[in-house]
């Protein structure tokens, strides 16, 4: 069953054809032969997954439905709050705290009847692109563990691609839900801001972190998409009416859509020459199905990537200036008094990439300095924004590559924190703009590794993306190399 | 273009972030920083009079709730997760100096 999709995982269980437990039992087993070698999970809840599986076992044999995801084994980014479960974020400066309250989308997909089987690895404090800032160790490309899985969800994307989990949740403040699905040969979707509660999740950037699924066909990503997606009274930020439906519309193909090739995206700096080929492909290929396509410029989309790495890090100094040692977390011991007792904790509680992040970010907000990297980035926001409504009054979605390139090698881009930055430079605007984006897997490169293609769509466009992603699959060549079992 | 980032700013910001840096790492953050801002010298030259900036990408404002008293988090689960509590309250070092 590792490598079935969840929506027949589920369907089996209700029907009593399987149960939740052999599901369980069968993935376990696989994350005991190969989790070793990858280093997907923080921690593998072996015994709450036992328990929860047994009691959706019990209710399927008392005529009850656990629901949708009846008995799917589900793997969850290790910054999503889990009551009484350590959550660390990957950070020396949560290990070992255990949150008093579920995140809303673990309480939905604990209701829809899922079995949370781990904790995934993942750039510290969800900053990065290839899931090496983790305090615990990298996670490695399940397609070849020479390679990174990318980040920063890349435990998640390791996890779904490794037949760990045929579903995992992720958070994309920048890209890190769909650079590391292309990266490792998934679905990966970063739904419209307030689409998804945010409650319980540990806070990067708030006005563009999103909660999104990671499955290894769209169908899945669409029902997970559909479970966790509604308004949460809890998280201010979430948007009041029904949601749009990812599952509405996989089936209809792209016949009359209007697809737009974003310019400035497929021309962006550093992409390699596999890429653009492979979206002009995919872009050719949907237009064979019967979609409008056009090459479209969204000019101001080319100042995403320095707009995204001043207005992230201002949010993330903010948001983080809540580990002090005080409430929660790594508290330094022997300070005098209480402002060394804040700095020592915060110095040896976060890693490096963090604190760079923070400084920036620190800078940015800084007098002297607010209006010329902060404000001036918050304006480009306003421009991204604007260029994106243009190109929508004449395209339903927009096409573009996810990532540069296929996954690169461990330590390639460590040394140099721009060259890393440049992993983002197509997924960034999406995250600006508020917008849904989302990662669906197109071929290999020359290396066999996996290639991505990217579909964005405008705000509550759900529907209409997963239509042309389902598509996409439909259409894609072959994968390359396959994990092996 | 704005000056380039020096060591003494980095110094600066770190005492406001409350981070003690090492000197390696006040060398290395100072070049890593300098890079970020010098990409970001394309929008610094951008001419954005009169554009509105954006804090939040979607139209939601005034968000209201009914008064309703509901449950919170519990007291003893939270205060079991601090480093250091006593009799219901977080316990800190040291914040005032001794009185004279």
């Amino acid at each position: 069953m590792t490598a079935n999709p969840a929506a027949d995982i589920a369907g089996a269980i209700r029907r009593g054809e399987k149960t939740a437990s052999g599901v369980l039992e069968e993935h376990l087993a696989r994350v005991q032969a190969r989790e070793p070698e990858i280093h997907a999970f923080n921690l593998v809840l072996e015994e709450n997954a036992r328990d929860t599986a047994a009691q959706i076992d019990a209710a399927v044999a008392r005529g009850v439905d656990p629901g949708p995801l009846a008995g799917v084994p589900i793997a969850l980014k290790d910054n999503l709050c889990t009551r009484g479960v350590p959550t660390t974020c990957s950070s020396r400066m949560l290990a070992g705290w255990r949150p008093p309250y579920d995140a809303t989308v673990v309480a939905r997909v604990t209701a829809a009847g899922a079995v949370a089987i781990g904790k995934t690895n993942l750039d510290e404090f969800a900053m990065g692109s290839s899931t090496e800032n983790s305090a615990f160790g990298p996670t490695r490309n399940p397609l070849d563990p020479s390679r990174v899985p990318g980040g920063s969800s890349g435990g998640s994307a390791a996890a779904v691609a490794a037949g760990f989990a045929p579903l995992a949740l992720g958070s994309d403040t920048g890209g890190s839900i769909r650079q590391p699905a292309a990266l490792c040969g998934v679905v990966g979707t970063k739904p419209t801001y307030g689409v998804v509660s945010r409650y319980g999740l540990v806070a990067f950037a708030s006005s563009l972190d999103q909660i999104g699924p990671f499955a290894r066909s769209v169908g899945d990503a669409a029902l997970l998409f559909d479970v966790i997606a509604g308004h949460d009274p809890a998280d201010s930020t979430s948007l009041a009416g029904a949601p749009p439906v990812a599952s509405a519309a996989l089936e209809h193909g792209v016949d009359g859509l209007r697809v737009g090739l974003v310019t400035e995206l497929v021309g962006a700096e550093g992409l390699s020459g596999e890429v653009v080929a492979g979206t002009r492909a995919a872009a050719e290929a949907l237009a064979s199905a019967g979609a409008k396509v056009e090459e479209v410029s969204v000019p101001a989309t080319v100042y995403g990537l320095s707009a995204y790495y001043l207005i992230a890090p201002a949010e993330a100094s903010s948001n983080l200036s809540r580990y002090d040692g005080v409430r929660y977390g790594h508290r330094a011991t022997g300070a005098a008094d209480i402002t060394d007792m804040y700095i020592a904790s915060r110095s040896e509680g976060f890693g490096p990439e963090v604190k760079r992040r923070i400084m920036l970010g620190t800078y940015a907000l800084s007098a002297g300095y607010y209006d010329a990297y902060y404000g001036q980035a918050q304006k480009v926001r306003t421009l991204i924004i604007r260029d994106f409504e243009v190109a929508y009054q004449s395209f339903d979605v927009l096409l573009s590559p996810t990532a540069p390139g296929t996954a690169f090698p461990l330590g390639a881009k460590t040394a140099d924190p721009l060259l890393m930055y440049l992993n983002d430079v197509c997924t960034i605007p999406s995250n600006l703009a508020g917008h849904p984006a989302m990662s669906v897997p197109w071929g290999a490169g020359a290396d066999g590794l996996p290639l991505g293609v990217q579909v964005l769509a405008p705000a509550l466009g759900e529907t209409v993306m997963f239509q042309v992603a389902a598509t996409l699959e439909r259409l894609a060549p072959a994968a390359g190399r396959k994990v092996e079992s | 273009m704005a000056t380039p980032i020096s060591t003494a700013d980095v110094a600066h910001v770190a005492r406001l972030a409350r981070l003690a840096l090492s000197d390696e790492e006040l060398d290395q953050f100072t070049g890593q920083l300098a890079a970020v801002l010098a990409h970001a010298a394309d929008i610094e030259a951008l001419d954005t009079a009169g554009v509105p900036p954006t804090a939040h990408a979607l139209p939601i404002h005034n968000v209201l709730r009914d008064d309703v008293v509901v449950a919170g988090v519990d007291r003893e689960e939270v205060l079991a997760q601090a480093p250091a509590a006593e009799s219901g309250r977080f316990r800190v070092p040291r914040i005032l100096g001794e009185a004279p």
